[in-house]
């Protein structure tokens, strides 16, 4: 065990290195480069040329991609925080520290300061989206399948796939044009500010329910579908013949039975809400993960964009880790192999 | 009779029942009317082939037919309650603790993912008011009845963590627990090895005397039926066509069905050259199609117009027999003479050795990485699959290779076909070594020489190509024939030959039976004119009666080509019967080999009497010497030293066995024993088989 949990997370520093250089070769190819996207539009060629100069732009890729390694591992200090450059780029832990992960030139504040409040955002909307979804699409998803072909399975089937063919955008727009627009109950925007206006809450109904439309159909699917098949195994069969109530029948024998498949469904959606929200984040100009790095990346900010993309394939490939582990627990037939 | 039917003694009344399966297409009367009588403590069997509604009658009286099936007509009536009446409550309140069920396939019929003690004390929680310890304590002592090695131990195990017989023994217990009045059994045995399938059958008689429970036994094993019940009934489509007492049915048998069956199935005394096996002809007509009248009338050869298609043929008393009971309008005209024809034929001699098989082995690598091996160096470990295999094989001849699963028949196949490449020795095939060549290096005339018939027909035909397709194939592909009219004209005769209708040249897998498709198999395997046919068990997931017509085509086949057969089986009846050669192997070795006649008569090796032993035979004046296995097969990961028998053969002598490894020792009559105690001494002992009268 101690052996899988090793290999498993050696394999994911090596999976999070290669998407960061990934992701740092391909911000190679996007017009401008660093030194003009970090003086912004207005600054004369003479500038950048000399921030150019001192950043060393010139050296090869993998140098610049071995001299952020050494940022973020605190080995260096940050270049950009050097007051000969006259940015006034200034990061109170200092500029050498372990996690260093720069200086963002769309925001002009160190990229700790932006990156973990705005995922600290997501992780709220994404909590709760999760928290409701994963409960009602396993009731929804048993009750469905625990009779295939019922009028309830059948309805709950038909409204599971009508909703996930919904896209977040277009789901969106109803909802505010019913909760906003015609019945004013919800505010139009979930920026998180104005408190006095419209509550915490009030603000959050909205995001919410649109992640939770769109991706409970789906996980209900699956959730069905996997009870469906366990309710046709012999081992159920023995279960009623042996007296025992439906209830028991269902919850003790079908209901774990059911859930060894969808599980790595029901995980993969964290990484899913975290980082895949840009869309609804966008709509309700909700001040999170997904919106910054959508600006992060229009904006040519690769120090940005670096920082979320480790935070990202960390969030996907722990849940991965996480999810295998947690298969072992809930399948005794892998757990003693 | 009648006047008694409320009487105390009477367990399960089945009056006229007739049972349906609502369908798109209509009703299908599955069970048209089926009546039945069961006393307390007695043992009925219920006999038929596949699709004839044994198992239906068995779920309907446990009244669970699913959402699409229920009980048309009739009543059932369980210790004089009438269980369609019942309430959902009053049902659950029967099932498990009054009437009880063990189902054929016991991995699947437990719940993977919880304990096997989770699983058993279920049944007293919901049935009894008692606490969690009384009854993981019954529990325990059940498991104890059911001769579970460590009881304790395996409450706390999860079912796949055990084995295929000790599992059985859990389904067994689990039904035995609440001391049901009525247990039904459905084919309890047939996904077990006949070593375990033997000791599961006592431990059920057993259990039977001790608790005094009703038993209604499914199968479509004759053999079994004989050892474990009183009175029998034989269901053809639906309806009861005879019953009776062992006796009765075995020996006055009337219905021409139950004769079918008893020439079906080969019996041990007579081999193929002795008599022919005789299929009964066509296919258990479905529900929906039953012909007017008697409803084997298609099959049968006493069928007669006019009597037997006209209306309904009630079931009627034998003579003045209380209890047989037969369903056949000319059952006093009938004259049935059991098949003995096509003997006569005389054993061929030996033609040239064909395969010459040296020290063969063949080990499999496996690395374990656990932190205990990584320290103690021992990363690597071998499992040997095959252990110094000798023997040859002569053309025309048929070979049988026997043992119980796990002993390596398998992997021998896979290397002779070159899925798996020898280890070590040689396999000679027409002049070449071809135990180190895999399949994708040998060339084509080796491998059109050498073909395989698998066991399932129904994984090895490409359900999207037409069978003339997947004949005409092989024909072009070993350039038998090239041009496409004469390919045609070649799947035509090979169709012919395993008696086909040229016309299915078109068809489909899917559209095909069973065993029909196990002819197209054949017919595949023979096309390309081979010197030697590889079949892993062809007939074992077939019916009785499509069994005896598949080994007869084999025969005949065989014998048109002059072909080696290599027969792998676990059935030693059929082996008994198809083969010239027995090879008798128990894990990875071969303990015994000769002339197939020699292995069934001392001297035996302890193992091969042991399987005797086990052997279901389908003729109640026929007594078995009782021998039984203890414990389970030991791991090919980690055989025991010396003999590979030693941990289980009940003659073990001692030391010498766990030490030593036995040498082969060739017997007067000509076969090969791989054993330590001296042939002498094995000749002594009696043979496996009497007659009774012989026996008293």
């Amino acid at each position: 065990m101690a052996v899988f949990v090793l290999k498993r997370l050696l394999m994911m520093a090596l999976t999070m290195l290669v998407a960061s250089f990934l992701v740092f070769s391909l911000m190679e190819f996007t017009p401008g480069n660093v030194a003009s996207k970090t003086l912004g539009p207005y600054a004369t060629q003479a500038q950048k040329d000399i921030l150019y100069e001192k950043l060393q732009l010139g050296d090869p890729l993998f140098v610049r991609y071995g001299r952020w390694l050494g940022v973020l591992a605190g080995g260096i200090p940050d270049p950009l925080q050097d007051p000969e450059l006259g940015l006034d780029f200034e990061d109170p832990r200092g500029d050498q520290y372990f996690g260093n992960f720069g200086y963002s030139s769309k925001y002009k504040l160190p990229v700790n300061d932006v990156l973990w409040p705005r995922l600290g955002n997501t992780l709220i909307l994404a909590g709760i989206a999760f928290g409701i979804i994963v409960p009602l699409s396993l009731v929804f998803g048993v009750l469905s399948g625990m009779r295939e072909g019922s009028l309830l399975d059948r309805s709950l089937s038909y409204t599971g796939i009508t909703l996930t063919s919904i896209p977040e955008f277009a789901s969106a727009v109803f909802l505010i044009a019913i909760f906003v627009l015609s019945l004013g109950w919800l505010p139009g925007t979930a920026n998180m500010q104005n408190f006095e206006d419209w509550s915490w809450a009030s603000q959050m109904i909205l995001p919410v329910m649109v992640l939770v439309l769109y991706d409970f159909g789906y996980v209900a699917r699956m959730v069905r579908g996997s009870m469906v098949e366990v309710m046709t195994r012999p081992y159920i069969r023995t279960a009623i013949l042996k007296g025992l109530p439906y209830k028991t029948v269902i919850m003790k024998h079908a209901l774990r039975n059911a859930l060894i498949a969808p599980f790595t469904v029901i995980l993969l959606q964290i990484p899913f809400l975290i980082t895949g929200v840009v869309v609804t984040e966008t709509v309700f100009s909700y001040p999170g993960f997904g919106k910054m790095l959508l600006e992060s990346a229009s904006f040519g900010d690769i120090t940005m964009v670096e920082a979320a993309t480790l935070v990202a394939v960390f969030i996907a490939v722990s849940t991965q880790l996480l999810g295998d582990i947690g298969y072992m627990y809930i399948n005794p037939r892998i757990r003693f192999t | 009779m009648t006047d008694q039917s409320h009487d105390d003694d009477i367990v399960l009344e089945i009056e006229n029942l007739g049972i349906s399966y609502f369908t798109r297409i209509g009703e299908i009367p599955a069970v048209p009317d089926f009546s039945l009588r069961l006393k307390r403590g007695e043992s009925y069997g219920l006999v038929g082939e596949s699709g004839c509604g044994k198992s239906t009658v068995a779920m309907a009286i446990m009244n669970y037919l699913g959402s699409n099936g229920g009980i048309v007509n009739g009543r059932i009536s369980f210790e004089g309650r009438d269980m369609s009446t019942m309430s959902e409550e009053e049902l659950r309140e029967i099932r498990g603790s009054k009437i009880a069920m063990v189902y054929q396939e016991p991995m699947s019929a437990l719940n993977p993912s919880l304990t096997i003690g989770s699983q058993l004390k279920e049944v007293l929680e919901f049935h009894e008011e008692i606490s969690s310890q009384d009854a993981a304590a019954r529990c325990v002592e059940m498991l104890r009845d059911v001769n579970m090695p460590d009881p304790e131990n395996v409450m706390n195990r999860y079912p796949h963590q055990i084995s295929g017989g000790q599992q059985q023994r859990v389904v067994i217990a689990m039904a035995m627990l609440s001391n049901p009045s009525l247990l039904l059994l459905d084919e309890p045995t047939t996904a077990l090895d006949v070593t375990v399938e033997a000791t599961v059958i006592d431990l059920i008689a057993d259990l039977r005397k001790k608790y005094n429970t009703t038993l209604l036994y499914i199968s479509h094993n004759l053999g079994l039926i004989v050892k474990v019940c009183d009175r029998v009934g034989v269901m053809y489509s639906g309806s009861m066509v005879e019953e009776g007492t062992i006796d009765e049915l075995f020996k006055q048998t009337k219905h021409p069905y139950t004769f079918g069956l008893f020439d079906c199935i080969p019996t041990l005394g007579a081999d193929k050259h002795a008599r022919k096996l005789e299929p009964i002809p066509g296919q258990v007509s479905l529900p929906h199609e039953r012909p007017p009248g008697c409803s084997f009338g298609p099959r049968c050869k006493y069928f007669k117009p006019g009597i037997c298609d006209q209306g309904h043929i009630p079931i009627e008393h034998v003579d003045t027999s209380e209890t047989h009971r037969v369903r056949c309008l000319r059952v006093d005209e009938i004259d049935h003479v059991a098949s003995t024809g096509a003997g006569g034929e005389v054993a061929r001699d030996e033609g040239e050795v064909v395969l010459d098989i040296q020290s063969m082995s063949k080990f499999y690598e496996i690395t374990d990485m656990s932190l205990a091996a990584i320290m103690k160096g021992e990363t690597r470990h071998y499992v040997k699959a095959n252990e110094h295999l000798n023997f040859n094989a002569n053309r025309g001849r048929t070979i049988a290779i026997v043992g119980e699963s796990g002993c390596g028949k398998s992997t021998f196949a896979k290397v002779l076909t070159g899925l798996e490449t020898a280890t070590e020795g040689s396999i000679m095939f027409q002049g070449t070594d071809i135990g180190p060549i895999p399949v994708q290096k040998r060339d084509q005339k080796m491998i059109r020489a050498l073909q395989m018939v698998f066991q399932n027909p129904d994984g090895t035909l490409n359900p999207s190509h037409s069978v003339g397709y997947c004949i005409g194939r092989v024909i072009k592909k070993f350039g038998i024939e090239t041009d496409a009219a004469k390919i045609r004209d070649r799947v035509g005769e090979m169709l012919d030959i395993v008696r086909l209708p040229k016309a299915f040249s078109t068809r489909k897998p899917r559209q095909l039976s069973g065993g029909q498709k196990q002819r197209i198999a054949v017919a595949r395997a023979f096309a390309g004119n081979p010197s030697m046919v590889i079949a892993d068990e062809p007939v074992s997931a077939l019916d009785v009666s499509v069994q005896a017509a598949v080994i007869n085509l084999l025969n005949d086949v065989q014998k048109q080509y002059n072909t080696t057969l290599l027969f792998i089986s676990h059935d030693l009846s059929v082996v008994r019967f198809i083969s010239d050669e027995i090879v008798v192997m128990y894990l990875g070795q071969i303990m015994e080999a000769g002339a197939s006649d020699k292995i069934f008569s001392p001297p035996y090796h302890p193992y091969t009497e042991a399987l005797l032993s086990a052997v279901p035979i389908a003729d109640p004046d026929i007594v078995q010497k009782r021998i039984r296995l203890e414990g389970e097969m030991p791991s090919v990961m980690d055989p025991p030293t010396g003999c590979r028998f030693s941990t289980r053969c009940p003659r073990y002598l001692g030391k010498i066995c766990d030490e030593k490894e036995p040498e082969n020792q060739v017997s007067a009559d000509g076969h090969i024993i791989k054993c330590h105690i001296p042939l002498a001494e094995l000749s002594e002992v009696e043979p496996i088989f009497n007659t009774k009268e012989a026996a008293e």
